[in-house]
């Protein structure tokens, strides 16, 4: 039930006492995460608990104070909490650059399977800037999975989406992950990350108070509203 | 990067107003610029030195007179005038940039005026005129000013000379005296002539020989032909009865035009390349990309450079559109042409680490081009502001300042190009700032990102 309680068996990214500071304010103390082949993990907690910053540290995009992270050959993916595409181009120049910058081998072909598999190839052609918040959201996850990593970084992908949208980003996903790729979303929806999520890691002022199953999140299973038995666990611990 | 490369051509390739403007734009400026360099400092400093002892500056012109020193008073009434000793510290302050030209009156001037006044022979009267050509704008300027003010003085001798004149045809009328190369006469004149010829017509039978008389009339008609002869002296000494001899420092000698057409081209590489580089990085930060592309994609370096080189790619062809179609109009040195490609290439460079070391600081594409347009037009401004023009101290800060920004080295860079100056050096202080300047905006691009 404590964090760190679940021991890496078969992690395919791996990371030991992160640590960051910015100036005087802890934002992670010694942090420990791992993620399996074709595991959906989900870091929830309040604004401000470090989600961001951990899955930034992970992915390589920001250092980190202390601690060490391993990463899979075969690379890490990360999608951005913000949209992290060129709104001038087409869905499909986006994912063919970011496949050629990726280095991805055979780029016509992961371009058009990403666009079946994202449900893009009807919007293929069009400008990024002029597609939905929905659909944009897609294009950012695609390039995200551009170069088949073995490992996923999301940050909220699903925060700016309606229900509908949201499921079938959800399906999207895994699918990637019943194809063995690993899953590691952040989300503030504890909704979403108990329908969806093998395991949790809840975060609050850069400390982790639970890593397990979801069904193992205290008292979640005795009340309906998963944000409030949340809110209740992290009054309990002193949060 | 040239995937990266290809990607930001393909988007300035979707905003053809973009293009637009930005072909246009510079353009329209740099001609804004060319036509303010048509004005110079009202009052520049320049160097004096008369040479004439103060005893002989009077020329003796038979019963008159002319002084050489208000003809020098009304040469220096129109500059803030700096006495110098001799020759040697006129040099050194014209070199120095301390006063924008140097006069001088050599001492044999007032015995060459004399000579041409008298139809003595020998060369004609000239002052010195020793400038700084560095600054092709100063260096017309002063040309224009001194060359006003000698017309001036010519005349104010034109008026003395024209004065002498009528005595020389009141003499021719009603005889006197009259020197000619060193040799006096005493011309009968005119009216003599012809109370002589009437007399002796008068008092002539028909067998006559008086044959002395006619010998005088034919005499003075000699004369009166040998004086037509000289006439063309004597306008021509009326004309412009003092000449300049021009010393140009510094080796070389731009036409303003030329110059111009460098300010043109450089304003066009400056503006193009600076909005595109800073723009195309700030776009990169606007579209949130900018971290999913260092975090592994690209390395930070060499996105800057991706950056620099389609925005110096972009503005360079600019430049060179530029000069090739002003060099329809103005005689440019096509044989240089390759030299001006360097030289643009160069400055391009410079502009180019400057401008993303701007988009760097600049959050979205608009204040990154708000930004390039505050910084880079008043100190382009300030890079053609000629010496002289300001104090001294002022003119310093103002070189130092110029120097930290590419478009002072990259106008000189050019204009050495399109002249025919040694531009090592312009090249050399480029690739300084280039440098300097990619390397402040690879420090600072993790930050931006962050």
């Amino acid at each position: 039930m404590c964090a760190a309680s679940h021991v890496a068996a078969d992690a395919v990214l791996q990371a030991r006492g992160v640590r960051k500071l910015f100036g005087e304010r802890h934002a992670l103390r010694a942090i420990d995460v791992h993620v399996d082949a074709g595991e959906v993990l989900a870091v929830i907690g309040p604004n401000g608990a470090g989600k961001t910053t951990l899955l930034e540290i992970l992915s390589g995009a920001q250092r980190m104070d202390g601690g060490e992270v391993d990463r899979p050959a075969r690379g890490v993916g990360w999608v951005p909490q913000q949209l992290s595409i060129h709104g001038r181009l087409t869905v499909e120049e986006n994912l063919r650059l970011f496949a050629r910058l990726e280095r991805v081998a055979d780029i016509e072909r992961s371009v058009a399977a990403m666009l079946d598999d994202a449900g893009l190839r009807e919007r293929a052609g069009d400008l990024v800037e002029r597609l939905s918040g929905g659909y944009r959201q897609r294009v950012n996850v695609a390039v995200g999975l551009l170069g088949d990593p073995a490992v996923v970084l999301l940050d909220e992908p699903s925060a700016s989406l309606d229900p509908r949208q949201r499921e079938r980003l959800w399906s999207f996903l895994e699918r990637r992950a019943a194809a063995g790729t690993a899953l590691l979303v952040t989300t503030h929806d504890v909704a979403e990350a108990w329908r969806h999520a093998d395991r949790v890691i809840v975060l609050a002022d850069g400390e982790a108070l639970f890593d397990g199953p979801p069904a193992e999140l205290p008292r979640a299973g005795d009340e309906a509203d998963f944000e409030a038995a949340l809110v209740r666990f992290l009054e309990e611990q002193g949060h | 990067m040239r995937w990266l490369a290809l990607k930001d051509l393909r988007i300035l390739g979707r905003s053809p107003l973009l293009v637009a403007t930005l072909l246009l734009y510079p353009a329209i400026v740099a001609l804004l610029i060319g036509l303010s360099l048509s004005r110079g400092p009202d009052t520049p400093r320049v160097a004096v030195l008369n040479e004439v002892p103060a005893g002989e500056r009077t020329i003796a012109v038979g019963p008159a007179s002319i002084d050489t020193d208000r003809y020098a008073k009304e040469l220096f009434s129109a500059v803030d005038a700096v006495p110098v000793r001799d020759r040697k510290q006129a040099r050194e302050l014209v070199q120095s940039g301390e006063v924008l030209a140097a006069i001088i009156v050599p001492a044999d001037v007032t015995d060459r005026l004399k000579s041409a006044i008298n139809l003595s022979g020998g060369p004609a009267p000239q002052i010195d005129v020793i400038y700084n050509a560095g600054d092709p704008l100063k260096a017309n300027y002063v040309k224009s000013l001194i060359e006003s003010k000698v017309a001036d003085a010519n005349r104010v001798l034109q008026t003395r000379l024209t004065e002498i004149s009528a005595g020389y045809l009141g003499i021719l009328l009603r005889g006197g005296s009259f020197a000619v190369l060193g040799n006096d006469f005493e011309v009968l004149g005119l009216r003599h002539s012809k109370e002589i010829i009437d007399a002796t017509l008068g008092d002539l039978p028909p067998d006559s020989l008086h044959r002395a008389p006619l010998r005088e009339v034919s005499d003075f008609a000699q004369l009166a032909i040998d004086n037509l002869d000289l006439s063309d002296q004597v306008l021509a000494a009326v004309a412009e009865p003092v000449g300049i001899r021009r010393e140009v420092l510094d080796g070389r000698d731009t036409p303003l035009e030329t110059f111009a057409v460098g300010v043109a081209a450089i304003v066009s590489l400056m503006l193009v390349t600076l909005l595109l580089a800073s723009g195309l990085l700030a776009l990169e930060r606007q579209d949130n990309t900018l971290r999913r592309l260092i975090r592994g994609l690209v390395r930070p370096g060499a996105l800057l450079a991706e950056k620099a080189l389609v925005a110096g790619a972009c503005g360079t062809g600019v430049a060179l559109l530029l000069l090739a179609v002003v060099g329809i109009f103005v005689p440019l040195a096509w044989e240089r042409a390759g030299l001006w490609a360097l030289a643009i290439a160069a400055g391009a460079a410079a502009f180019g680490a400057l401008g993303v070391a701007l988009g760097v600081v600049a959050r979205e594409v608009q204040a990154a081009s708000l930004l390039a347009f505050v910084l880079s037009l008043p100190l382009a401004f300030l890079a053609v502001v000629p010496q002289g023009a300001v104090s001294a101290g002022l003119f310093d800060v103002i070189s130092v300042v110029s120097a930290l920004f590419p478009f002072e080295p990259a106008l000189d860079a050019l204009g050495d190009a399109l002249g025919d100056g040694a531009m090592g050096g312009d090249l050399l202080h480029l690739a300084v700032l280039a440098a300097v300047y990619g390397l402040v905006a690879r420090v600072a691009l993790p930050r931006a990102a962050a």
